[in-house]
């Protein structure tokens, strides 16, 4: 166990260096940041201090080892828009998209497993069909609509809830998240809802496919023909077979949620680096776009390596090859 | 027989009589299938009908939203309904512009069905000459392409897109472009998940060993045989390119505001989203839903039938 | 003696795209305690689909449409689903074809096993796993203790289906319905696997219905044989008799076409032509266009010649032998 885990750790840090070199060379080949950010009436000598300082006088692959090992020392660089340490701008959003992502993940969880369970075990019925039409809803209209319905209905409308921000943000054992205060929760619920919808579409789906294949297979057949009930057979020998490919997928959708907060951000004004990215495109403030990508790779590469870890802990026949 | 629980009996007809079947009886059996549910049969209506409009927009709108000389300031947010000074009636209002609504949403459809439709077909020729190259030729570059495949499937596509896009800037091609290097990924894996389960049946190592070309091998032998998961993601590629699209062009980094879109659209209508303006973000995203989930549902229901276990 | 398991009239039946295709057609049998009964046909033939309804285990889109099947005098197919569900197991049990996938790969052999006894009686986990340990023990696994928690990966491929028998054993069922269980496995463990079923029937008294469409296995291991085609039962009687002396001309070509039944050195008859299909069968009997015998009158419903010696044929090859 212990040898695949070095293993998995080696190359996870040879995907994230090789993600770096990309995301490096990508977002350099963006456009010339000059232009935007130095006033055009700027003098010659002012235009190559500039330059100079940001580096940009530099081979790119000179400017790489230098962003290279600023990076070792935690140095990503400034924003050229914000003008403060990208470390710390990112950091100070990054708790904000963080706490959308848990609660939409929760809710597309807990709602869209029973949901998908269900319609698998009874896929004729009129429940699975009003399900499955829900979950192609959930993952086929695009969010950015639907968030903007959820608008249109709860906060103009109803005035129940507010459109957009974040809210007021309280304490809870020394982690600051405005999950700790009401007003807080009614600012995160909608955004939350509208980022969870694609995701848990895509849950009933998986599970239901997971919960039909399971029930023609030959063990759920030989578990009938002892007499067990259904309960039984989906609860002791299904749930634990479709956990395996649900897992994976949970662990690989928690990153595309994180991605996808990109356009909830957008849509209801919610301060975290979903809404930071996209304005640093339009800004073409590359440190920004270059540490949040890096930070996506990282988050990716960290998840998955914690769903082989679980998937090992889950499945028997893998945890034999993992030894050998 | 490990599918001890079927009709026997049904299931032996299917494989002896799948093969004697001419092609024209398998499309009328396939049609059979689909059309058992109205669902689906519904929705192919829907798309083609809005497939008709929108590319036959230039003749059937009053006018051409995207040519500025023939917008009005004067007929800016009429209500639908409501007659302007072109002397017909907007069905849907119109904007600030003046653009008649319905106009600029076919014309929008037109660019969304175009997009996806090229981002889709190109994305799945690149995937199945990635997924047949890896599954064909097998051991280090199996590895390498399914590497990539892997990690690629691990982004988000709309993260891809959205660094593409900003790397690429603003047009049609430009927005092909990255929806077809985000979208490749999946077709790449589908084919070559098939593949290599057709691979290791005897057929192929009995046509490999024959003289025949490799690439005769590849399209002739196995292509046929990933073709049906193929056009299942097909269908939802394409939709989901759609989505895509209007997503990055509702962000501002998709299409220029000179080119008609959906999103565009449906970006501006949201300014107004505290006013009663509510036409202008409302419509064309009614459009954008319906061509959306028509194409999903069209696709759901090919994947059904397409399902060896779910046939009769 | 009283049938431990009495099948009258069953019929299954499954819709499809060209209509309702009957797959088990008016089988009626009986099978006393102690005794093996071997149903034996072609895949295709109903022979499966035969031991599934007897569970009543037959899904959507099939259907069980008539019948009765009588578990020492308990007509199954008028129970509630949930009286059904525990005469299963406890009376009547199963054994499927291949052990690598009737195991589940996530659990351990012991839980299955243990799971398989709680749900008839409830007893405590420990004495659950004490059960399945001396369910193993009867079935002649070494060890038992320690295979109960092992995986099934960790088994052989014999060993899997010694389990899966061990399972089916649990409450000592008077039924046991094995479906075609030794086809998987190599023949030196099947010869095995033969031998031990043999010594259970004899010793336990169950009941078994051995599917297969292995006559040589049968003509060795069973005391009374079905031959099934294209879902009815074309010919029934002792094993001796049918093997030595087979009255339907199906049968006859079966005998002929096995090389261990056949004398060595002539060249081995087939049967002409395949299975029909069950959605597009000939009228009268089934079997006419690939019978040596048939005549005009075959197109007619074919009638049960013989009692003990069954022949469903207008042309049977012998006369009942009296017994």
């Amino acid at each position: 166990m212990l040898g695949y885990l070095i293993r998995r750790l080696a190359q996870a840090v040879v995907v994230v260096f090789a993600m770096s070199v990309i995301v490096f060379v990508g977002v350099y080949a963006i456009g010339n940041p000059i232009d935007v950010l130095i006033d055009p009436g700027a003098t010659q000598e002012i235009r190559a201090k500039l330059i100079a300082q940001y580096g940009l006088d530099q081979p790119l692959w000179r400017q790489y080892l230098t962003f290279i090992a600023n990076v070792a020392q935690g140095d990503m660089g400034t924003s050229m828009v914000y003008n403060i340490p990208v470390v710390d701008l990112v950091f100070s959003r990054l708790p904000a998209t963080l706490e959308l992502v848990f609660v939409s993940v929760c809710i597309a969880t807990f709602i869209g497993i029973p949901a998908g369970l269900y319609a698998g075990y009874r896929p004729d019925g009129i429940a699975a069909k009003a399900i499955m039409a829900l979950s192609v809803l959930g993952f086929s209209v695009p969010t950015f609509w639907i968030g903007m319905l959820l608008i249109m209905t709860f906060a103009v409308n109803l005035g129940v809830l507010p459109s957009g921000g974040r809210g007021e943000v309280g304490s809870v054992l020394g982690i600051h998240t405005s999950l700790a205060t009401l007003d807080g929760w009614s600012h995160v619920i909608l955004p939350a809802i509208n980022l969870s919808l694609f995701k848990m579409g895509l849950m009933i789906r998986l599970t239901r496919a997971g919960m039909v294949e399971a029930m023609r297979t030959d063990y759920v057949k030989f578990a009938r023909a002892q007499g067990l009930t259904d309960r039984e057979i989906i609860f002791s020998h299904v749930l634990r077979n479709i956990s395996i490919p649900i897992v994976t997928v949970f662990g690989l959708e928690l990153g595309s949620t994180l991605a996808f907060a990109v356009v909830t951000e957008s849509v209801f004004t919610w301060p975290g680096v979903g809404k930071l990215i996209i304005d640093s495109i339009l800004q073409l403030d590359r440190p920004v776009m270059v540490t949040y990508l890096v930070l996506v790779v990282v988050l990716f590469v960290l998840i998955n390596l914690t769903v082989d870890l679980v998937y090992a802990r889950l499945d028997p026949r893998v945890r034999l090859k993992g030894g050998a | 027989m490990s599918d001890t629980l079927s009709p026997e009996g049904a299931t032996l007809a299917t494989p002896a009589a799948a093969k004697a079947d001419s092609r024209a009886t398998r499309l009328k059996n396939f049609w059979a299938d689909f059309s058992r549910s109205p669902v689906a049969v519904i929705s192919l209506v829907v798309i083609v009908l809005l497939a008709a409009l929108s590319f036959g927009a230039p003749w059937v709108t009053p006018q051409n939203p995207y040519d500025m000389a023939s917008l009005d300031w004067m007929d800016a947010f009429l209500h639908p309904g409501t007659e302007g000074s072109g002397g017909y009636v907007h069905l849907l209002g119109t904007d600030n512009a003046g653009r008649d609504m319905l106009s600029a949403i076919l014309y929008g459809l037109r660019t969304s069905f175009v997009i996806g439709l090229s981002a889709g077909a190109l994305a799945l020729m690149v995937g199945i000459c990635v997924g047949l190259t890896a599954a064909y030729f097998g051991g280090r570059i199996e590895s390498l392409l399914m590497r990539i495949v892997d990690l690629q499937l691990s982004m988000p596509a709309i993260l891809l897109a959205l660094v593409l896009v900003a790397m690429l800037g603003q047009g049609v091609a430009q927005i092909v472009l990255a929806l077809v290097v985000a979208q490749y990924a999946y077709f790449a894996r589908t084919t070559h998940g098939a593949a290599t389960v057709e691979r290791g049946k005897d057929y192929i190592e009995a046509a490999r060993s024959t003289p025949l070309p490799t690439r005769r091998v590849l399209f002739r032998h196995l292509l046929p045989n990933v073709l049906p998961p193929l056009i299942v993601v097909a269908t939802v590629q394409v939709a989901s390119a759609i989505a895509l699209e209007a997503t990055l062009s509702f962000l501002g980094v998709g299409l220029p505001l000179t080119e008609p879109s959906l999103g565009s659209l449906i970006s501006n209508g949201f300014k107004y989203i505290h006013t009663d303006r509510t036409w202008l973000s409302i419509y064309p995203g009614l459009f954008l839903m319906v061509t959306v989930v028509a194409i999903n549902l069209v696709g759901d229901q090919v994947r059904h039938v397409l399902d060896p276990r779910n046939q009769r | 003696m009283s049938a431990a398991l009495e099948v009258r009239g069953l019929t299954t039946r499954f819709e499809t795209r060209s209509g309702w295709v009957t797959a088990v057609n008016d089988v009626s049998f009986s099978v006393s305690p102690g005794r093996i009964m071997g149903l034996v046909g072609e895949s295709g033939s109903g022979k499966s689909v035969t031991g599934f309804s007897i569970l009543g285990l037959i899904d959507k889109p099939g259907e069980i449409s008539g019948g009765e099947v009588l578990v020492d005098g308990t007509d199954l197919r008028r129970l509630s689903p949930d009286a059904l569900r525990r005469m299963r197991g406890r009376r009547v049990s199963m054994v499927f074809q291949d052990p690598m996938m009737t195991l589940n790969p996530v659990l351990r052999v012991g839980d299955q096993m243990a799971m398989a006894v709680r749900v008839h009686d409830r007893v405590s986990k420990r004495a659950a796993w004490e059960r399945a340990r001396e369910a193993l023990e009867i079935v002649g696994i070494p060890a038992p203790a320690e295979r109960l928690k092992a995986y099934p990966h960790q088994l052989s491929g014999g060993m899997r289906q010694r389990v899966a028998i061990a399972t089916a054993l649990l409450h000592r069922p008077s039924v046991i319905i094995a479906d075609e269980p030794t086809t998987a496995l190599d023949v030196s463990i099947q010869g095995q696997i033969l031998a031990e079923v043999r010594r259970l029937a004899d010793e336990t008294g169950t009941a078994i219905v051995w599917v297969t469409h292995d006559l040589a296995v049968v003509s060795s291991l069973a005391d009374d044989i079905c031959v099934m085609y294209a879902g009815r039962i074309v010919e029934s009687g002792s094993a001796g008799a049918v093997i030595a002396a087979p009255r339907h001309p199906y049968t006859r070509g079966l005998i002929d076409s096995v090389p261990s039944l056949h004398p060595p050195g002539t060249p081995l008859p087939q049967i002409p032509g395949a299975t029909p299909q069950l959605s597009h069968l000939p009228s009268g009997c089934p079997f006419r266009p690939r019978c040596p015998r048939a005549t005009d009158i075959c197109a007619t419903e074919p009638p049960r010649t013989g009692n003990a010696h069954m022949a469903l044929c207008h042309h049977p090859l012998t006369e009942e032998v009296p017994a």
